[in-house]
């Protein structure tokens, strides 16, 4: 089922929790609302939800106006960063739930809510577990038997709050592996929200980024990575060097280095922000025929497979920071205080925002 | 040949376990003593009192028809008192934690008043109330309720004296709460009602029956307030404490403690099965293991 979010707007007192914002997203998808704490992401998920009411704009599901659906008959399963699990009840009980709260006509009987726990425990792959009590699982595990509850009543849509915000490092990436996979075999339309630009990027098939509650950007992971339509996106998804320069009559200035920036040939001496990101910053030993600048480098770490370099430019008080493969690195054989030639390649400018 | 290495391992020694407050025997102790010489010496001094009678002797001041209607009324009323206590002071945590309103501070404060006050002061401002002649004792007699100087009006001393109990022990508990459960239950479907009973009401269990425990407790020993509104005639509306409290005007101190004997037991025994209530529903909570 599709959802499509119409200009919803919601203020909390005098803060403007969202903006007018528009969101599609189609039957079948995974999609992350991603941005920093604060950005409004809950908010949107919730008011998908009706766990909270738009100040305007309207929510579709299939088509259909849902603004004023209560959230009893909207068919979401809705899984809580914190698990929301029922304490005093068995996860048989806990998944179970959605099905017993049934009223009679539509109820299943006991052999076949009993059928379809154990499937959903099985699917989960926590049956084993059915007896115990929430406050005897892992964190982990708490998460679930939460989604196992939440896809007992067959919802629609799934929505997830920041499902693994509060798991370790290593159980999230098992666990964000394991959601795409579950996804991939039930195709069920899903919205999660999230602070980590990794975990979006590894499993949505679509990234909406927010901030301020203002949608930023919305595409595929790969897009949104590549082709950063804001500043605030380019900050936001992964590490990335930021360059003050002055575009003049279309071409951006930093250092010695010049860049073209379509669509602003008009434009006269106005300052601008100039991006790379650190893997797209080329090094060499000597000056070779591409414009570079000059840097010393003052810091490596290693890290793992990678290498990063921090780079002091020699015209500047700027700090760049590089990213080489272990390979390149040995191939370059640098150290800490060595000179070298460096090119940024990819370059996005943007024009400063004047205020 | 293969040679056999006989390492000399020291024996292998439990290291204790070190916690960051030490002091469990010394906390034990004092608790122990403690208990003691408030609780334990001075009832147990009821206990050797009592063996100067027979045990025949005994058996015959504990159940004379006076005093067994005495025991039904004392402990009938008491929890009779804590059931309403339970239910209305659930009413009032929630309304307390849940909604806010001009003046909630001072509903929150009029809660405590009960325990404040002097319990006659309770018991002949109740009697005033609800006599014949008062306030609400003129609307409730031409309707057949007679509320003072009967069984009726034990009860409602007892649930006077009893109110802080339940809700001062639910209040916290409901504040922390978590909303999400409740709106996990509503996003599967639950209605509000089905939310209630089956998510809230059974993580409120073990306060709700501590609170009912407490206010039992409180009620069966409540002497000053009841006499006033008791009426305090033999068989209908004698309170225990109060056939204490004569056969010690009468010096007959064994009678006395024999009564106080089968009140501690018959205590003992309720709450010891309302504190098995709570371990059973607090392990279904999970949270013992």
């Amino acid at each position: 089922m599709s959802i499509e979010i119409r200009n919803i707007t919601k203020q909390f007192g005098n803060f403007n929790a969202l903006n007018n914002v528009s969101v599609e997203v189609p039957s079948g998808e995974l999609v992350a609302l991603l941005g920093p704490s604060g950005c409004g992401k809950t908010t949107l998920l919730r008011i998908i939800a009706g766990l909270e009411n738009s100040d305007r704009g309207s929510i579709l599901f299939h088509g259909e106006e849902a603004t004023d659906r209560d959230v009893r008959e909207r068919q979401v399963g809705f899984v809580f960063q914190h698990y929301a699990l029922f304490r005093h009840m068995t996860v048989f009980e806990n998944v179970a739930f959605g099905l017993r709260v049934r009223p009679k006509k539509t109820r299943p009987t006991e052999a076949e809510i009993h059928r379809r726990v154990h499937e959903l425990l099985n699917l989960v792959q926590l049956d084993w577990l059915a007896d115990r009590y929430p406050p005897q699982l892992s964190g982990g595990q708490r998460q679930r038997i939460a989604l196992a509850r939440a896809l007992a009543v067959e919802p629609k849509v799934l929505l997830l709050d920041e499902p693994f915000g509060a798991l370790d490092a290593k159980v999230r990436k098992d666990l964000r592996r394991w959601l795409r996979r579950l996804h991939d075999e039930l195709h069920i339309t899903s919205v999660f929200v999230t602070h980590d630009q990794e975990e979006a990027l590894e499993v949505a098939d679509r990234i909406v980024v927010m901030n301020q509650g203002n949608v930023e950007q919305i595409g595929t992971p790969q897009d949104v990575y590549d082709h950063p339509a804001s500043p605030f996106v380019y900050k936001f998804l992964g590490n990335v060097n930021l360059f003050h320069s002055r575009v003049h009559a279309g071409r951006a200035q930093i250092g010695d280095i010049e860049v073209a920036l379509e669509g602003h040939q008009d434009t006269e001496d106005s300052p601008a922000s100039a991006y790379v990101r650190p893997h797209d910053i080329d090094i060499q030993k000597t000056r070779g025929e591409q414009p570079a600048f000059e840097a010393v480098i003052s810091y490596v770490h290693s890290l793992g497979p990678l290498v990063r370099l921090e780079l002091q430019r020699a015209d500047h008080t700027d700090i760049v920071e590089a990213e080489l493969t272990r390979e390149k690195f040995k191939e370059l054989a640098v150290g800490e205080g060595d000179t070298v030639f460096v090119s940024p390649k990819n370059v996005r400018v943007f024009l400063d925002q004047t205020a | 040949m293969t040679q056999v290495i006989t390492a000399n391992h020291p024996p292998l020694r439990k290291r204790k376990q070190k916690n960051v407050l030490p002091g469990f025997n010394l906390s034990l102790g004092y608790t122990i003593l403690y208990l003691s010489l408030i609780v334990l010496i001075p009832l147990s001094a009821a206990f050797i009192k009592t063996t100067e009678l027979s045990f025949a002797e005994f058996w015959e001041t504990v159940t004379t028809p006076r005093v067994v209607a005495s025991y039904q009324l004392t402990f009938g009323a008491s929890l009779i008192g804590a059931g309403i206590n339970a239910v209305f002071g659930l009413l009032t945590a929630w309304v307390l934690v849940r909604y806010s309103f001009p003046g909630k501070k001072i509903v929150d404060a009029l809660v405590d008043l009960p325990f404040a006050l002097p319990t006659a002061v309770a018991g002949i401002a109740l009697t005033a109330i609800f006599a014949g002649n008062g306030w609400l004792g003129s609307w409730l007699e031409p309707l057949g309720i007679k509320v003072a100087f009967t069984p009726l009006g034990v009860v409602v001393a007892l649930t006077f004296i009893g109110l802080p109990f339940v809700v001062r022990t639910v209040q916290p508990v409901l504040e922390d709460l978590e909303a999400e459960a409740e709106e996990a239950a509503a996003s599967l479907g639950a209605n509000r009602w089905q939310t209630f009973s089956r998510v809230i009401l059974p993580a409120l269990y073990p306060a709700l029956l501590t609170g009912f425990a407490l206010a039992f407790a409180r009620a069966v020993g409540e002497y000053g307030s009841v006499i006033f509104i008791a009426g305090n005639m033999p068989m209908v509306s004698e309170i225990t404490p109060l056939i204490i409290i004569t056969k010690l005007e009468q010096y007959d101190y064994a009678g006395a403690t024999a009564v106080a004997v089968v009140m501690l037991v018959i205590s003992f025994a309720l709450l010891l099965a309302i504190n098995g209530l709570q371990w059973w529903s607090s392990r279904r909570n999970g949270s013992a293991r």
